[in-house]
């Protein structure tokens, strides 16, 4: 499945999670994301697919007893994510995040967009300005809010917020870009925008999406994964996922006898 | 920049995380400080009164003795019993009428500048200070209506002090019940007194039981309101019995007697010039903080009970 001409840019290895509770959500996930492709996960609620995804930019360090176990490397320079040694602050500013509902900061359009820049510690106003009107317009947002980015971000509609967000994401260069069921609190149109976005920022950036919506990983994707139970199915590229799964369990999720 | 320009300069990238952690660290220690100079500074207090009320603090005639010209043989019957009956009345008084107050400004009032009004003097009427209650009780409970120097008027008077206390926090917690959660109720076809009563009240039970308690922890170490009424310094009986094995069981009479609550008889006896009735006062002073730690204690575990039980999302 793997191709000669294809870059692995992070690999899940042998990775095991565990919720403070103790409930063993991740099991032996081995899992490669291709450089400057999107990777999709789908998946029965409570598979784990959201957990996978907010072990890439350890997002379950902010909650006490969360365990990993196992490793996520990063290419080019073999860096286990995971690693106790590897600050998960260093780890967030390679790999950025788009959430489910649209969580932008109660502040100006141009603030949320700059604020990963900020933490960085840019303060060149020129430098900020340039950067802020690329995110824009790499999310498609620019031409609608570039005569208002002082406005409050709450002021966008439901589809503008979330491609503010997209913008945030984008500002600071990321490496890879995770994307939480990014559009399962939008309407279609909105939909339709954020999937043509992310249609044009393939081939450069390495993507990770996690959907309720098969079509839409169908749409979108290069590659699929298949988790159940906590389980990586199957993964291999979508149209083969999609047309001829090898495992009935697939088979079963993407004709709908499991939901 | 390029894509990958966090890894290109991961040097300059780590020592900027490096001194971002190192303030978070600083304004870690300087918090913990600030927190531990507050918590001694009362616990030096505590154990300061503990020490110096000692004799006292463990012996059982302090509790039921009433007070004495002789140190030694004074005792706080007569105030426990004093500050137990008031706080039943302020109790009795304050939370249906805080309670119900809130609900209807959060559910029922109309929004307009009237409700606004009231909704901001509510806010406002729990920082007036406590010796304007008890000058207000003074006209209005001891002249206007005549209930004299007595527990009903203590009581009252405490419930008016506490009454903005309820109210906003009854508000608060009724504000944390999501919408989503009332226009379920709605959609099913519920009335309104049936969603106020059927949920919001139910959910927002745990914080209106913290507003409650909170405020009853503040009047119980309230002096000033309870000297401007008129309270005794030196009380050698106790009030009739609120119940009795004899019918018709349960009497009121107490309500009219005049009474004496801790903080007062503390004050009363740290006024003494024998420097032997310190000591009561030590003890006295320990016992108020004891009962307010201890309901503040309570309302703390009783928000964790309900926060585990009842949770948004």
């Amino acid at each position: 499945m793997a191709n000669a001409d294809l870059t692995t840019k992070a690999e899940a290895r042998d990775f095991n999670f565990f919720y403070s509770n103790g409930h063993h959500a991740l099991k032996n996930i081995n899992l490669p994301l291709y450089e400057n492709k999107i990777t999709a996960l789908i998946g029965p609620s409570g598979c784990g697919k959201s957990t996978l995804l907010r072990s890439f930019n350890r997002m379950h360090d902010l909650y006490p007893g969360n365990r990993y176990e196992g490793e996520i490397v990063m290419h080019p320079d073999n860096t286990n994510i995971l690693d106790a040694n590897v600050d998960p602050i260093e780890v967030r500013m390679r790999i950025s995040m788009v959430f489910q509902k649209p969580n932008p900061f109660p502040k100006s359009i141009f603030e949320n967009v700059a604020y990963g820049l900020r933490v960085r510690g840019e303060k060149n106003k020129r430098l900020l300005a340039d950067k802020v009107e690329e995110a824009l317009k790499g999310a498609a947002l620019w031409d609608e809010v570039k005569d208002r980015l002082q406005d409050l971000a709450f002021n966008l509609s439901g589809g503008q917020q979330q491609r503010l967000c997209i913008a945030r994401a984008l500002a600071t260069d990321p490496e890879i870009m995770l994307f939480d069921e990014p559009t399962s609190a939008l309407d279609p149109i909105a939909t339709a925008n954020i999937e043509e976005l992310m249609n044009d920022l393939r081939g450069k950036l390495t993507m990770l999406v996690v959907t309720h919506n098969m079509q839409q990983a169908a749409r979108v994707s290069d590659y699929t994964a298949y988790m159940y139970l906590g389980d990586l199915i199957e993964h291999d590229k979508t149209g083969d996922i999609f047309i001829k799964p090898k495992d009935k369990r697939t088979e079963d999720y993407i004709t709908g006898r499991i939901s | 920049m390029g894509t990958a320009s966090t890894l290109e300069n991961i040097d300059a990238v780590r020592a900027m995380i490096k001194r971002a952690k190192l303030k978070d660290h600083i304004f870690g220690l300087v918090g913990l400080v600030c927190i531990m100079l507050i918590l001694l500074t009362l616990l030096i207090l505590f154990v300061d009164l503990v020490v110096d009320g000692y004799p006292k603090l463990f012996s059982a005639d302090f509790y039921s003795n009433f007070p004495s010209r002789r140190a030694a043989k004074a005792g706080l019957l007569s105030a426990l019993v004093g500050s137990s009956l008031v706080m039943l009345v302020t109790f009795v008084s304050a939370v249906p009428m805080g309670v119900g107050a809130a609900i209807y400004l959060e559910e029922y009032a109309p929004k307009n500048w009237f409700t606004e009004i009231i909704e901001v003097n509510v806010t406002n009427l729990a920082a007036v200070p406590s010796i304007i209650y008890g000058l207000l009780a003074l006209g209005l409970f001891v002249y206007t209506l005549d209930f004299g120097n007595s527990i009903l008027t203590a009581g009252l008077t405490l419930g008016l002090l506490i009454l903005p206390v309820v109210i906003v926090a009854t508000r608060e917690a009724i504000r944390a019940i999501p919408i989503a959660i009332r226009e379920a109720a709605y959609a099913v076809g519920a009335t309104k007194g049936q969603v106020v009563g059927q949920h919001v009240v139910r959910y927002s039970a745990g914080g209106i039981l913290t507003g409650v308690i909170i405020g009853m922890a503040r009047a119980i170490g309230e002096t000033a309101p309870v000297i401007t009424i008129g309270a005794l310094t030196f009380i050698a009986f106790l009030p009739e019995s609120p119940v009795s094995s004899t019918p018709p069981f349960i009497n009121f009479e107490w309500l009219t007697s005049g009474f004496t609550v801790l903080p007062i008889q503390m004050f009363s006896w740290l006024s003494r010039p024998s420097s032997s009735f310190h000591v009561n006062a030590a003890a006295a002073g320990a016992i108020i903080i004891l009962v307010t730690l201890l309901m503040n204690g309570i309302a703390i575990k009783m928000r964790y009970n309900i926060r585990k039980k009842i949770k948004w999302q």
